[in-house]
């Protein structure tokens, strides 16, 4: 997805033998039964409780949900935001990709994952880090006295902090792969710098943009922590909207409504990605990435580079330092004092029913098992989707998406109602949290596992079948040693996603037990400023674990782009 | 070929279809023990496929593979006890000389001991001695050729199986060695099927060539048979002659549009196709036989091969000596040796190529 590389693909195979679809059907088998159980069963199950009355299906709630104007409002929101976040973050992110594409500078490689943290921090982290800098009291408000949270600005500079990554690393990541001489030759030919490009590279990057665009637009319309946080009460997205209607007003029948729009759209917003895919798997002549950059050359060249560094140092690092150096800002001047009263339960006013620290430990346990599960499930989904297959597989690749995109909000209420009773009886089981936080960790495990998979030469494993391997030794001998590194990769981002997963987590995870971003948004929920201060420090501690798990993940993806 | 010794592979009737596509026709095929075959073709004429029905790394649509007389359906890969070097190698990237050379070795339970001594015996075989812990990557394409031949050789398969097993090699170290190949597999008593495009490397390596046209045998033989006696006209064109002319044959003598060609005696009567190869084109003086002009002359090391251009119908090739060449636009005469004269297949077996 957002961060792979641009897929390669095996060649066409003939037809295989039914054994093969046998397997196919047996990797299959387990992640099916969970998206079954632990997605389509909630959520319809919530769908239907709001939409059924007396056994009988109440199709007019659609018209009268959709028909108020209140609603309206947040529909039209939610679409313009999210259109506008899009365009903000390609204009802001673009010049980014050729400059990381192109260009050699020192501290390029620290800067690329610099630029990736603020994509894996949780969005209650990314919204406290705008409120640090925009909101009241906040950076702005102390030098010019201006406050821009509770405007559409906090928001959209927030979705553009969120999603630089994303554009960055999908477009970024082809453009470094392009062969600068297939320009070259369009040049030779008579055509002239501009046209070259435009004949040129950006036929071959359109569908990468396109595909980049998608994902952000994907990430804004179903924006709920960063909104939730700086919407104040006159924004709201879907997603809030859907919470506000399920947590606080209990009005089923129109989070159900709210549930089944978002899901329409988002399905139809992945549809369109499946085909941008396809297109992207047209052959492109890729070449080593390290062979395409270079120094910046003539005045031009250095004021782009320096400009892209500029709005990156603005955009990306004062948010991250601003929110760091609140943590630190405590009524006695600069210490430790936030950090202090994280360790007790006392001091919150009964906010919590245990110290705040504690959270760190039970997000760290949950979002282990969060990963444990994605990466089977998803490594699963990922060896059975491996082999080119038909329509029916396809839709299956597209069923693995749709988590991300809908309702975490509903997915967390619905895990509450349907897993209550025997034999899933799961409410005061700790697993519950683990397995919402894994339905959005195996969609990146899947995204990221796949192209690995299939750039594996199906003739390696003929090779070692010759030798004398059977198809399971085969694929350990072959297969694992080869993907290794990007299950690694793929663990990485799973934890990093769980460990920020808000949305389903905030309904699941129970008082005595929050995860760190449930922590930070009951703090930040809470007035005074040690609430405050306390969500900064323990923001601060998520943004930290969530760099550490990143960077260990940039050692690894370098070493590997050395071996091969 | 003799019928004494067992067939250690036997093809029966194997039909292999790829959507429309019949990439196999029903071809049959036996290669007997310690035996060299060459399967030879232009590309997309099946030989590949053949060697991976044989694998068992393409299921056939029809007929059966024989191993050792045993009928290989059902078995898999693993299991058929066949060697296969890849035309590009597939080398396994993560692994380095000996674990690549010593992975066959590895799959049957080898003890560790008994596989570094063979792994050392072999890189020692194919000129890579010492090689063991160097990384695959660092290899020049004729060192990943020897790694891959020795890793196919490991395990001792009953049947090594090559796909263009020098093809991507420069000239000169081609031919050196397909003449250590050669060596080798008389040495090791090795039952060899290899395919390849290039006829010299086939005629060079095998003790039998088979021609493959779409996906159907067009001939097989001795190598010396096939160069002197092509089939059709499609088997000749592919080994590089190109002398082909419309004749009907009357007597001892066909009629062309290069004038009167003498034929073998006891030629069928009546209308044929007629190969003369360049070394039966004689040059005479310009006033007798049929008056030629020169277009063109390529050198081949000890000989000239030159293009004239007759009055009437094709151009003719003709060998000839480096110093008796003559100079472009000359005019000559040309007459044809009867020895150098074959009477081409029926036209259905491909003259139309």
């Amino acid at each position: 997805m957002v961060l792979a590389r641009p897929e390669v693909d095996v060649p066409k195979r003939p037809k295989r033998l039914s054994r093969q679809t046998a397997v196919r059907l047996g990797l299959m088998a387990l992640p099916v039964a969970f998206f079954a159980l632990f997605f389509a069963y909630p959520v319809s199950a919530i769908v239907a409780r709001g939409l059924k009355d007396g056994g009988r299906w109440q199709f007019a709630r659609v018209g009268e949900v959709l028909g108020d104007e209140r609603i309206g409002h947040v529909l039209w929101f939610t679409t313009w935001q999210a259109l506008a976040s899009t365009a903000l973050t390609l204009v802001l992110a673009l010049p980014g990709a050729y400059v990381f594409a192109r260009f050699d500078f020192p501290g390029k490689q620290l800067l690329r994952a610099v630029v990736t943290v603020p994509f894996v921090l949780p969005t209650v982290v990314v919204g406290s880090a705008f409120l640090a800098l925009l909101g009241r009291g906040g950076l702005l408000d102390e030098l010019w006295g201006m406050r821009l949270d509770t405007t559409v600005w906090a928001i959209l500079l927030a979705h553009v902090f969120f999603n630089y990554a994303v554009v960055v690393r999908t477009v970024g990541g082809l453009w470094a792969q392009l062969d600068p001489r297939q320009e070259e030759a369009a040049r030779v030919l008579g055509a002239g710098r501009f046209a070259a490009w435009r004949r040129v590279t950006l036929p071959a990057l359109a569908p990468a943009v396109a595909a980049a665009a998608l994902m952000v637009f994907l990430f804004t319309f179903t924006s709920f922590g960063v909104v939730q946080i700086l919407g104040g009460p006159r924004y709201a997205t879907l997603e809030v909207e859907i919470y506000q209607q399920t947590a606080r007003l209990l009005d089923l029948p129109t989070a159900a409504v709210l549930t089944l729009v978002q899901f329409v759209a988002v399905a139809v917003l992945l549809g369109v990605h499946a085909r941008t895919v396809r297109r992207r798997e047209t052959a492109l002549k890729l070449v080593d990435a390290a062979q395409t950059s270079r120094r910046p050359q003539g005045p031009a060249q250095w004021a782009l580079l320096a400009s892209v560094l500029a709005v990156v140092a603005l955009l990306i690092l004062v948010p991250l330092v601003v929110l760091v150096l609140r943590s630190f800002d405590g009524p006695d001047g600069y210490g430790l004092a936030f950090y202090r009263a994280l360790a007790s339960a006392d001091d919150n006013g009964g906010t919590f029913v245990v110290a705040p620290l504690e959270a760190i430990g039970n997000s760290l346990a949950y979002a282990l098992a969060a990963t444990g599960i994605a990466i089977v499930v998803g490594g699963l989904a990922a060896a059975a989707l491996t082999r080119r297959a038909g329509r029916l597989v396809r839709g299956f690749d597209a069923l693995l998406m749709l988590p991300l995109g809908t309702s975490a909000v509903t997915v967390g209420f619905g895990f509450l109602i349907t897993l209550d009773e025997p034999p899933l009886d799961l409410r005061s089981s700790w697993i519950l949290v683990p397995l919402a936080q894994a339905l959005v960790g195996v969609p990146f495990v899947v995204r990221i596992m796949l192209p690995v998979l299939r750039a594996v030469d199906a003739r390696l494993r003929e090779a070692a079948a010759v030798l004398g391997a059977s198809p399971l030794r085969a694929w350990r001998e072959v297969d694992l040693p080869l993907v290794g590194r990007a299950l690694a990769v793929a663990a990485g981002f799973a934890f990093a996603v769980s460990l920020g997963e808000f949305g389903a987590t905030v309904f699941i995870a129970r008082p005595d037990n929050p995860t760190l971003p449930v922590a930070v948004a009951r703090l930040l929920g809470r007035p005074g400023e040690l609430n405050y201060g306390q969500a900064m420090a323990l923001s601060t501690i998520l943004m930290l674990v969530c760099a550490a798990a990143l960077l260990v993940l940039e050692r690894v993806r370098t070493d590997r782009s050395g071996e091969f | 070929m003799s019928q004494l010794r067992q067939d250690l592979l036997r093809l029966d009737d194997v039909t292999v279809r790829f959507g429309g596509r019949t990439a196999l026709d029903a071809v049959d095929l036996e290669v007997a023990e310690h035996e060299t075959v060459c399967v030879l073709g232009p590309s997309g004429s099946g030989k590949s496929t053949l060697l991976r029905v044989v694998a068992g790394l393409q299921p056939a649509d029809a007929g059966r593979v024989f191993l050792s007389g045993a009928d290989q359906g059902g078995v898999p890969v693993h299991r058929r006890g066949v060697g296969l070097m890849f035309q590009d190698h597939q080398l396994f990237p993560q692994r380095d000389v000996g674990g690549n050379v010593g992975f066959g070795l590895r799959m049957r339970k080898v003890g560790r001991a008994e596989a570094e001594r063979r792994v050392a015996e072999l890189l020692d075989m194919v000129g890579l001695p010492g090689a063991q812990r160097r990384s695959v990557a660092a290899l020049s394409g004729g060192e990943q050729q020897r790694v891959a031949l020795a890793r196919a050789l490991a395990p001792r398969p009953r049947l090594l199986m090559l796909d263009e097993p020098l093809g991507q090699l420069d000239r000169s170290l081609r031919e050196r060695l397909v003449v250590e190949l050669r060596q080798l597999f008389g040495r090791l008593g090795t039952t060899v099927l290899a395919v390849t495009h290039d006829q010299g490397e086939a005629f060079a390596l095998a003790d039998r060539v088979v021609v493959m046209r779409d996906g159907r045998i067009a001939q097989a033989g001795t190598p010396l048979e096939v160069w002197q006696r092509p089939a059709s006209e499609f088997v000749a064109r592919f080994l590089g002659f190109d002398n082909v002319v419309e004749a009907t044959v009357s007597g001892e003598r066909a009629d062309t549009v290069w004038g009167s060609v003498p034929v073998p005696a006891g030629t069928r009567q009546g209308k044929c196709r007629l190969l003369v190869r360049p070394a039966g084109v004689r040059l005479l003086p310009a006033a007798e036989g049929l008056p030629c002009t020169v277009s063109g002359r390529t050198f081949r090391g000890d000989h000239v091969v030159l293009l004239l251009r007759p009055p009437n119908g094709p151009e003719l090739e003709a060998a000839c000596d480096l110093r008796g060449a003559p100079e472009p636009d000359a005019r000559v005469g040309v007459g044809f040796d009867v020895n150098d004269v074959v009477v081409l297949g029926p036209a259905e077996d491909g003259t139309t190529a």
